[in-house]
């Protein structure tokens, strides 16, 4: 058995975002974590290791500096990892993201017993597309915000959190599921962890390894490829606190309108 | 000349960095507030493997490096000096000792639990009449017709003394011989006879239990003896050399968690209608500390690196860690300082890092001892 975990290296956006000219991120500038959500599916693919002995494959869709935080997860634990990159690959929306994953995740292998895993959106996009698009496109059944998971043989019992409550999901492997922070605490590397992961492997996926699965056709991948594009990306401005005014007396009104009028909303 | 880290020290100062901000800041003023050691830091640094780094996997240990080490205790240290103490005390004074020394058996006994993360480790040098002048030790082992030793005396100021496992006592076997007649022992806190004696109310890390070891016709069997009989000065001596390195490094990390906190204050504090940091006399105080930390970790990076390299390093870490901890002292001395009243008054952590840094100059060979390490280095030849 193994758990397949998607996982992305982002920009961290609780610092300063820095965006280019044409509307996209310049990650460039930025330093870069792993995804939280995507920590929670690592956490969670490990605690099954730890159960069951398990294999964690850790795959990733990204240019090379990715490779860093493939080693950082098989610090923490994981067996191995993928990194799916390609010039071909660059600038893609969830659409054809989830193509190109599902296309590595064939590669890898998906046997009967196994479960992919993927945190339930990154914090650069916000979608939470890919998940879900990569179930359908491997037609695997997929259960979304996971926040508790048991794995009984080949049955999968979900508990999917919603704003307003919870259902119980149950399923059959292989499938995927999406994790959301509910789940777990992740845990760290560990310092003998650190030591060995250059010495475990990691395999890159590049256009020619992938080109001959269906799921790669070179109009619908990268940039071009992709039916969404970022019109405009920029850092919101601030809120300003706003004021209370208090009372409905003649002057109060008279204050009101007084600062409607400078704001030219009357 | 390679400066950089690693890739594997990066993710180490990654790890540790991570560690040191979501453990060991939420507790670090409650724990000197309260002289509490803190067991459940430590449990989560043995599951991490943080209380082995440097030791080898095939002993029980990370398989990591001195550096590793060194970034381990400056990251802790940069939020709780007591945190620091802890990893750099077990690691070198309580396990390196019996894993250059010890015996394939004493090391399987003794060594694997305490790099492992299962056992703490302690050592026992200082008495009231031996600190400096550690030659002059009182407490005795006598060896018995039947080859146990005999184990009788005290010893004071011991970090980790009442809460680790296994300590490495030294003793007096051969009087005659003055400090070629010291031995170490292994003891085992269950040992018959051992106590644990006052528990001590220090200035600083606080945390850190430190306190009185009583041995009272302690019997030893032979196997305990660590080393060569009448050769535990050397064991001594060699340990404290690797223990500055540790020390060094606590320096480096409360000096440097100083600065980092007294200038984010700068940029928030206004007097005169304009924020600390645009004055040109505290500008150049943050320039003065900013240089002499950074020269401070190169001195302890030499030294880590020497150790991990084979190559000599007592002279390295003696200046490692003189300078270091009079960096320390002064540099959170003047962070005080910027902080004006705020930096005296004990809900900002400041006075802390102040009272905990004094420590690096005293323990683990005073400054003055480190002067003469160097000069007798250097003079020797």
């Amino acid at each position: 058995m193994k758990v397949i975990v998607c996982v992305k290296q982002v920009p961290d956006t609780s610092g300063k975002v820095a965006v280019n000219p044409d509307g996209t991120l310049n990650r460039a500038s930025m330093a870069t974590i792993i995804n939280p959500d995507d920590k929670n599916a690592i956490e969670a693919a490990l605690a099954l290791k730890d159960a069951t002995g398990c294999e964690v494959v850790a795959v990733t869709m990204g240019p090379p500096p990715a490779e860093g935080m493939l080693r950082e997860l098989i610090a923490m634990g994981a067996d191995r990892g993928v990194l799916v990159s390609g010039r071909e690959f660059g600038g893609s929306d969830t659409f054809a993201t989830s193509q190109i994953l599902a296309a590595a995740i064939k590669k890898i292998g998906l046997d009967d017993d196994d479960i992919v895993m993927c945190g339930r959106q990154a914090i650069d996009g916000d979608t939470a597309q890919v998940g879900s698009q990569i179930a359908e496109k491997l037609n695997i059944p997929q259960i979304s915000y996971a926040a508790q998971i048991t794995k009984d043989g080949k049955k999968v019992t979900v508990k999917r959190m919603l704003e307003d409550g919870y259902m119980t999901i149950e399923t059959q492997t292989p499938c995927l599921l999406t994790c959301i922070k509910e789940l777990n605490t992740p845990r760290y590397m560990s310092v003998g962890g650190i030591f060995e992961c250059y010495s475990k492997p990691v395999d890159v996926y590049d256009y020619n390894t992938l080109k001959d699965d269906p799921l790669i056709d070179p109009a619908t991948i990268g940039l071009k490829g992709s039916p969404t594009n970022i019109f405009k990306s920029f850092t919101p401005p601030q809120k300003g606190q706003g004021r209370m005014l208090d009372g409905a007396d003649r002057a109060t009104c008279d204050e009101l309108a007084a600062e409607l009028l400078k704001k030219h909303i009357i | 000349m390679d400066f950089r880290l690693t890739k594997e020290q990066e993710m180490m100062q990654k790890l540790c960095r991570e560690f040191a901000v979501n453990e060991v800041e939420p507790i670090a003023a409650e724990i000197d507030e309260q002289e509490r050691y803190p067991f459940e830091t430590v449990e989560k640094m043995r599951k991490l493997g943080m209380m082995g780094i440097q030791f080898p996997k095939e002993l029980g240990g990370s398989g990591g490096d001195t550096i590793c080490y060194s970034i381990a205790i400056e990251e802790a240290s940069k939020f709780c000096g007591t945190t620091g103490c802890i990893i750099s005390s077990h690691a070198t004074l309580g396990a390196w000792p019996i894993f250059k020394y010890g015996t394939p058996e004493q090391k399987e006994t003794w060594l694997r639990p305490l790099i492992s993360g299962q056992k703490t480790g302690a050592f026992g040098l200082t008495e009231p009449n031996a600190g400096t002048d550690s030659a002059a030790q009182q407490t005795v082992a006598v060896k018995q017709a039947d080859g146990t030793w005999l184990l009788n005396g005290s010893k004071v100021f011991i970090t980790g003394g009442g809460i680790a496992d296994t300590y490495v006592i030294f003793a007096m076997t051969d009087k005659a011989k003055g400090n070629k007649g010291i031995s170490a022992f292994i003891v085992d806190k269950n040992d018959e006879g051992f106590k644990i004696g006052k528990i001590e109310h220090k200035m600083g890390i606080r945390g850190s239990q430190t306190s009185e070891l009583i041995f009272e016709d302690v019997v030893l069997p032979a196997d305990r003896l660590l080393g060569k009989e009448n050769g535990g000065f050397k064991i001594a001596m060699t340990t404290l050399d690797g223990g500055r390195i540790g020390i060094a490094s606590q320096a480096l990390g409360l000096a440097q968690g100083a600065l980092d906190q007294a200038v984010k204050y700068m940029k928030e504090r206004v007097q005169f209608g304009k924020t600390l940091d645009k004055f040109q006399g505290l500008q150049w105080m943050v320039a003065d500390m900013a240089t002499k930390i950074e020269a401070a970790r190169l001195l302890v990076r030499r030294a880590a690196f020497n150790k991990d390299n084979g190559l000599p390093y007592t002279k390295e870490a003696a200046m490692a860690k003189l300078f270091a901890a009079e960096v320390a002292m002064d540099v959170t001395t003047k962070c005080v300082q910027l902080y004006g009243g705020y930096g005296y008054i004990r809900e900002y952590p400041m006075e802390r890092m102040m009272r905990d840094a004094k420590i690096t100059e005293i323990y683990e060979g005073t400054s003055q001892v480190q002067r003469m390490v160097i000069a007798g280095q250097i003079l020797r030849k």
